[in-house]
């Protein structure tokens, strides 16, 4: 009776709960379906992260059943708001396998699957948990200023960015080889000289939210109570966000197919640091794992190159750059690149998956009959050949050669020399090589004003790549620009006035057959 | 008349939750023991602080982790003994009298286990005065990651019983600590002699668990009466 009577008082005393979730019960139906058909082969049918497709994936998709979520804009702890959800399904996560939905689905089918995907866990259910979007003030302006930069930077040292992102923000501190998400699974802090890679959006207000709630679930914390305890100011943070922004290109780099290589008149760059280069135009190619020869490889570390070209009429430069955490062979990462071989599934798991001091390595590929993939046995391809652990003599570690499929490779004694650096996570290879070879029956002879097919290939060391295990380029072209040469000035005049003269002929015959 | 009605049922209910209140089990009673070790003792990995000068310098020795303390005398310590079930159910712990301060000092946490009530501060102080974060792995509680850059205090509180929550600074791979989050404050961890001890239980017959990080749990039945203190001890095999 006491106990009735107690469910009585409490019912009468409590509050009317809210209804669970504020979406009706159908969208969640609704919602499954579509969820079923998109998202369960990433995500898993429990929304636990662990679908068919999942072990092939660095980052892993994202395990529901926690509700822990990165890109929000509430407090560190807290759930993220629908919206916050709603932008990672429209618009994806840049850097990771999650393309945006909006577009692909209808908005009701992408609001459906919200509701569906917040099932999965208790927490979205629980009506004690707050779930308040943090307040943002505006952007201060002035954010690229010399200024500003500087304020950025020095925050950027004194709370410590450094210890993960390291010196130069490429995500080489001295403590990113230890790095864990909250499921074990390894994880890298940012290279931040790579903002269109940022999973919550490239802008300095993007980022600034970052530094105000944290990426749950990473190691990466939110910096809120620094400005709640005074330490600085909301603007000194704004600040570090502009910094970090800074770090990367103005604008996300498009990628273009034709790498056009300037004739200088002047002489080549003489190193990969070189001056000269800062007055190149740069080019961008994204590089993607290797998946078309078994054992594939899903989890490429170098996401892309920079490569830049230029030649003097004799010999041609070309200077590839590309972040990479790492100077491999060596053993710091060895533990980190064991537990990416362990997290990234392949179809070589019997074998060949032992973590050891590999070399990074490149290779730049120029085709005589383009087999994509490094060539075949009867069709080589004419490759370029770079590795960490060359000599430091002439050719600095580079070699060229014939590769006949990934497993032969047969050196030609007319290599390029190339020369290399590599400062706070960025190698710079530069090759050079003259454009005519003795060597014309297995060489690339190279000629100016002509589109060369060209195909970049790299592996990090130390993420466990080498042979098959690499990240690969399509095709592009290199094109070494041409001086114009004169007969094409002077041509048109020499057409025209023989033109005008053939005329003035055919008329006075005419004109004299009449008279 | 509904009114009248109500009225009524709320004052039963008052008059009711009042008799609880009073009716709640206040002890007397303690729970102690040691947890003894026995078997092959493990060696903790050593720690390179050659990254922060700073904690490295608070040391004589190379510091190492303390995944399993065995103390001089061949007991364990770190191990959080608490009353996992037994206690009626109305059973209500009185308002927690200030907050748990967990220190971060030498890039290690002090205490490296310890208990907190649903509800209660967790004071996180960082007496370093270089960047902790502090992330806490909850699964019935949020999990939350705050960044520490410099020496300062930060709180944070639990919603509902976990045992335990691992707490973890990135920055430091080898900081962990264990939080027991519970509902009650009948919990002990085992100190430098290998002993604990739960005291104020009310009469009755209980579930004890005892927790330690590499190897697991253990639990035991305990019938306590009037202001008796008995002895539970546990033995932890090493591997």
């Amino acid at each position: 009776m006491i106990s009735a009577l107690l469910a009585l008082g409490l019912a009468a005393g409590a509050p009317f709960p809210l209804p669970p979730s504020p979406l009706p019960v159908q969208d969640t139906v609704k919602g499954k379906v579509v969820y079923e058909k998109w998202c369960a082969g990433c995500h898993g049918e429990t929304g636990a992260g662990d679908g068919p497709a999942a072990a092939y994936m660095l980052p892993r998709p994202r395990n529901f059943t926690g509700a822990v979520y990165k890109i929000r804009t509430t407090a560190s702890g807290q759930l993220p708001t629908d919206a916050d959800l709603l932008r990672a399904i429209d618009e994806g996560l840049p850097g990771s396998a999650m393309p945006a939905w909006k577009g692909r689905l209808s908005d009701a089918e992408r609001r459906d699957v919200l509701a569906y995907l917040k099932t999965f866990s208790s927490f979205f259910a629980d009506t004690s948990q707050h779930v308040v979007a943090l307040k943002f003030g505006g952007e201060p302006g002035g954010g690229t200023s010399a200024e500003a930069l500087k304020v950025g930077r020095q925050f950027y040292d004194s709370i410590g960015c450094r210890k993960c992102h390291g010196d130069q923000g490429r995500g080489d501190g001295p403590s990113a080889p230890t790095l864990k998400d909250d499921a074990g699974f390894p994880i890298f802090a940012a290279d931040l000289h790579q903002s269109w890679r940022f999973r919550g959006g490239a802008t300095a207000a993007d980022i600034y939210r970052r530094l105000r709630t944290g990426l749950d679930g990473t190691p990466m914390p939110s910096f809120s109570d620094l400005i709640d305890q005074k330490f600085l100011t909301d603007e000194q943070l704004w600040r570090l966000a502009q910094y970090v922004r800074s770090l990367s290109p103005a604008r996300t780099p498009e990628v273009r197919d034709v790498i056009h290589a300037p004739r200088l008149a002047a002489a080549l760059p003489a190193a990969p640091g070189d001056s000269v280069w800062d007055r190149v135009d740069r080019y961008w190619l994204p590089l993607v794992g290797q998946v078309i020869r078994k054992p594939r490889w899903f989890g490429p570390a170098v996401s892309g190159v920079w490569v830049q070209a230029v030649h003097d009429g004799k010999s041609v430069a070309l200077r590839v750059s590309w972040d990479d955490r790492t100077r491999s062979p060596d053993t710091t990462w060895l533990g980190f690149e064991r537990r990416v071989l362990e997290t990234v599934a392949g179809d070589d798991s019997g074998g060949g998956r032992t973590a050891g001091p590999f070399p990074d390595q490149l290779a730049v590929q120029f085709p005589r009959r383009p087999y994509f993939l490094m060539g075949t046995e009867t069709d080589a391809v004419y490759q370029w050949r770079w590795t960490s652990a060359g000599g430091s003599g002439a050719a600095g570690g580079a070699v060229g050669g014939l590769a006949r499929g990934l497993e032969r490779f047969d050196t030609l004694p007319g290599g390029p020399a190339a020369q290399t650096s590599y400062e706070h996570g960025e190698w710079r290879v530069m090759f050079t090589r003259s454009l005519a070879t003795p060597d014309t029956a297995n060489e690339l002879q190279f000629a100016a004003g002509r589109a060369i097919p060209v195909a970049f290939f790299a592996w990090d060391g130390s993420s466990g790549e080498h042979g098959n295990r690499l990240a690969v380029s399509t095709w592009y072209f290199l094109a070494l620009d041409q001086p114009t040469p004169p007969r094409v000035f002077v041509t048109p005049v020499v057409v025209m006035l023989l033109t005008l003269g053939l005329g003035i002929v055919v008329v006075r015959r005419v004109q004299r057959r009449q008279a | 008349m509904r009114r009248a009605m109500l009225a009524v049922v709320c004052g039963v209910f008052v008059m009711a939750s009042a008799r609880e209140r009073r009716a709640e089990p206040q002890g007397g009673a303690t729970i102690a023991g040691k947890i003894k070790f026995t078997g092959a003792k493990p060696a903790n990995p050593k720690i390179d602080m050659s990254e922060e000068p700073k904690c490295k310098a608070k040391y004589q020795a190379t510091p190492t982790e303390e995944t399993v303390v065995v103390n001089p005398n061949g007991t364990l310590a770190n191990v959080f003994v608490y009353v996992k079930s037994g206690l009626p159910e109305s059973y209500k712990a009185p308002a927690p009298a200030g907050g748990v301060t967990l220190d971060q000092d030498g890039c290690r946490y002090h205490p490296h286990v310890l208990g907190i009530l649903v509800g209660q501060p967790l004071e996180i102080k960082n007496s370093d005065g270089i960047l902790h974060n502090i992330k806490a792995k909850g699964t019935k509680n949020r999990p939350f990651n705050i960044s520490q850059p410099t020496t300062m205090t930060s709180t944070r509180t639990f919603t509902a019983p976990e045992v335990m929550v691992p707490l973890e600074c990135n920055v430091h791979g080898w900081m962990h600590a264990w939080l027991g989050v519970l509902p009650h404050s009948f919990y002990g961890v085992s100190g430098a002699d290998g002993s604990f001890s739960i005291k104020g239980l009310p009469p009755g017959t209980y579930t004890i668990e005892a927790w330690q990080e590499k190897y697991g749990t253990q639990t035991a039945s305990v019938t306590v009466a009037g202001s008796e203190t008995k002895t539970q001890d546990f033995t932890v095999a090493g591997k």
